[in-house]
């Protein structure tokens, strides 16, 4: 590696640094834990008879089909759609605020989301023994249409606050009061709410891929698809934003129209996963990371189906750790995501030659 | 005959900032035709408004009044594609990427020339390529941009600013940061740039002494915003250089095209010898605090070169010589003279 052919350097620079190995062997390890998160649980299914099953054959026991089919192929297609979509709502805000703590909920998303879902369930959604299902399809809808508005009505204030400010800690700071005016909005719908609708938006914020439905994947799986894609439109300008502004303005970029989208993509991915799992913290820092240091790239073109393919896999391993095999206790997804993303946001910041070739 | 199109061309442009009650002008309208192939500098002192009229050159910024057009095509009504494709800026702040080896940074100027995948064809490897062989930077294209020197960065970034195939590049300072050997370098570089492929290349500089000598033009703003441009000796001998740049503590020497603090110094002496080791010699009395004068009254005390292969010095004092090693020995020197000068006209 020393001395460098030209072909070498034509290589470098035309071909970004995929690691095809690495990658085979990320979407094989994907392949893995779907089928274990199938098998494992409170009973545990033969793999074999999980094939069987998904091949549409008989298993040897009659009620496997319908823990699988009704329980753990929706939770494990949730868990591979949030893990993607809150991985790429990170990577597209921490490029946008050149940033390597920001996260799909850095300007108060959830928090707006938050209010718009606790209006929904604490003011109008009838109660039920879960969240979801009593509302139905159209409670569903519902739900998804508020948190996603809400997280992206914050969106927008941020953003108008954000022309009349410059500097990124301050827009920073702008999202950490908005959260507070929103999580004050709340607590005040909390204070005055019976005790069940309290309990029900209680158990939403704790997150989990369990309580969704083929009904509600119905909803979920087109607009965290269509989020998806527009990161793959979005690419190219991402790739041009990491030189600042001012270069990509320089380059043809059309700033106003990028960030839009930008944040729109944000809003609504994180939007979409948070109405229907609840706010799920850490996927989005924690993934990204993990994808740059792992490939030795900023380049979006590979980060972005990397940051699918990676948050796919450590949202099914959060579910899984979260469902604790062989026993009959659920964690909260959100202590078991912090429980894995801490350490990992620790590393990144702690191993500062990372973090510096990253951004900084 | 036609003749030649001129790359840029400037129709009362001014510059500035539009404010409530009537903008704020920070330069003056003025009128510009600058032909392909040639360096421009644009220099000025500290807060002149340099930034502002580059910025306004390069889009960032509506004129405030008049036009700029590149190429026949008015600068400021092109869309931002076109535009990429014409014009590419080098900005002067330090730059953090993220991990982009050199060569993938470079590929990144093919932006407005790519599909909306950014996918790079043949030719649009053979230009990163290309640019890469121009500014030299071969060697540092399968390194991690962020391992460079500023030096070496700089390259990187002129290269990626080339790949956009733009007519006029703009850079903001580009010596900025780097030190001496490398300020001429990349010097150097652009004006043999501007020279080979016929870009045209302005940019702006605090290195007046280094813009005197390579720019093909320079464009002088001084406080009030009043553009000067003109070949930069005709700069100098108009006066219009100096004016510019001329404060209390500092004067232009237009003898040796250098700016120097001119000390008024108390004490003189005569300076008889000629060659490298006079320029040097000079420079060390006149920082001491000398006047150094050719020829002068007699009673001055004088230093002379000697000749040979080692730089020695005779100092002469009336019926006094002595001879020194080393400038310092000789400033030593000279001050025994002085000390004893003084203590004599005491007595």
């Amino acid at each position: 590696m020393d001395q460098p052919t030209p072909s070498e350097h034509a290589a470098r620079f035309t071909l970004p640094g995929l690691k095809p190995f690495l990658a085979a062997g990320l979407i094989l390890l994907l392949a893995l834990l779907f089928l274990v998160s199938l098998a494992l649980g409170s009973v545990a299914i033969p793999v074999e008879e999980v094939a069987r099953i998904l091949l549409g054959q008989e298993p040897s026991k009659a009620v496997w089909v319908n823990i699988v089919r009704d329980f753990r192929l929706p939770q494990a297609l949730t868990a591979i759609l949030a893990g993607s979509a809150l991985g790429i709502g990170g990577l597209l805000m921490q490029t946008f605020f050149r940033n390597p703590l920001a996260d799909p909920y850095i300007l108060g998303i959830s928090s707006g989301a938050s209010l718009g879902v606790a209006l929904v369930v604490l003011s109008v959604g009838t109660v039920t023994t879960t969240l979801l299902t009593g509302l139905g399809l159209m409670g569903d809808l519902a739900l998804a249409a508020a948190a996603s508005l809400g997280s992206a009505l914050v969106m927008a204030l941020v953003l108008a606050l954000a022309r009349r400010v410059a500097g990124g800690m301050t827009l920073l700071i702008v999202g950490l009061l908005v959260g507070y005016l929103t999580s004050a909005a709340v607590s005040l719908l909390l204070y005055f709410s019976i005790p069940e609708r309290i309990q029900a938006y209680i158990a939403w914020t704790f997150g989990s891929f369990s309580g969704v439905t083929w009904d509600q994947l119905a909803v979920m799986t087109p607009v965290v698809c269509a989020g998806l894609a527009a990161a793959f439109l979005l690419n190219k300008p991402l790739n041009a934003l990491l030189l600042g502004e001012q270069y990509a303005a320089s380059m043809g970029v059309n700033l106003l129209r990028v960030r839009y989208a930008l944040l729109l993509t944000t809003a609504v991915l994180a939007g979409t996963v948070t109405a229907f799992c609840g706010p799920i913290g850490f996927i989005g820092i924690a993934v990204p990371h993990f994808c740059r240091g792992l490939f030795a790239t900023s380049d979006h073109r590979l980060l972005v189906p990397l940051t699918i393919l990676v948050g796919a896999i450590v949202a099914l391993i959060a579910a899984l750790i979260a469902d604790a095999p062989g026993s009959r206790i659920v964690l909260p997804l959100n202590a078991v995501t912090a429980l894995i993303g801490a350490p990992a946001v620790l590393w990144v910041i702690l191993s500062r030659r990372h973090t510096r070739e990253s951004f900084t | 005959m036609m003749s030649q199109q001129p790359l840029l061309h400037l129709q009362d442009m001014s510059a500035g900032y539009p404010q409530r009650g009537g903008a704020r002008m920070v330069v003056q309208p003025f009128s510009q035709t600058v032909a392909p192939g040639k360096l421009i500098c644009l220099i000025g002192p500290n807060g002149a408004g340099k930034s502002t009229l580059l910025r306004t050159l390069a889009g960032m910024q509506k004129p405030l009044g008049g036009r700029a057009l590149l190429a026949g095509h008015d600068i400021h009504r092109m869309n931002a594609g076109e535009r990429a494709r014409r014009l590419s800026i080098v900005l002067t702040q330090k730059m953090e990427v993220g991990m982009f080896t050199s060569g993938e940074l470079v590929a990144l100027g093919r932006h407005p020339h790519t599909s909306w995948v950014g996918r790079l064809s043949a030719q649009d490897r053979a230009v990163v390529e290309r640019s890469i062989r121009l500014v030299g930077a071969e060697r540092l294209a399968s390194r991690f941009f962020n391992t460079l020197s500023d030096g070496e960065r700089q390259k990187v970034l002129i290269a990626r600013a080339l790949a956009q195939e733009p007519d006029l590049l703009i850079l903001d300072e580009p010596t900025a940061y780097l030190d001496l050997p490398r300020r001429v370098e990349t010097m150097a570089l652009l004006r043999d740039l501007a020279r080979q492929t016929g870009l045209t290349i302005l940019m702006s500089t605090h290195d007046l002494d280094l813009a005197l000598r390579s720019a093909s033009h320079i464009w002088l703003l001084p406080e009030g915003g009043q553009v000067r441009a003109g070949a930069p000796e005709d700069l100098v001998l108009s006066g219009a250089f100096e004016a510019a740049f001329h404060s209390a503590v500092v004067a232009f020497d237009i003898e040796s095209g250098a700016f120097r603090s001119p000390s008024d110094g108390a004490e003189r002496v005569l300076l008889t010898g000629s060659g490298v080791q006079r320029t040097w010699t000079q420079r060390a009395l006149e920082r001491e605090g000398f006047t150094v004068l050719t020829e002068g009254p007699p009673g001055l005390p004088e230093v002379r070169l000697e000749e040979g292969a080692r730089c020695r010095w005779r100092i002469i004092f009336g019926a006094e010589v002595m001879i020194c090693a080393s400038v310092e020995e000789l400033i030593a020197g000279l001050r025994t003279f002085e000390r004893r000068a003084e203590a004599s006209s005491r007595k």
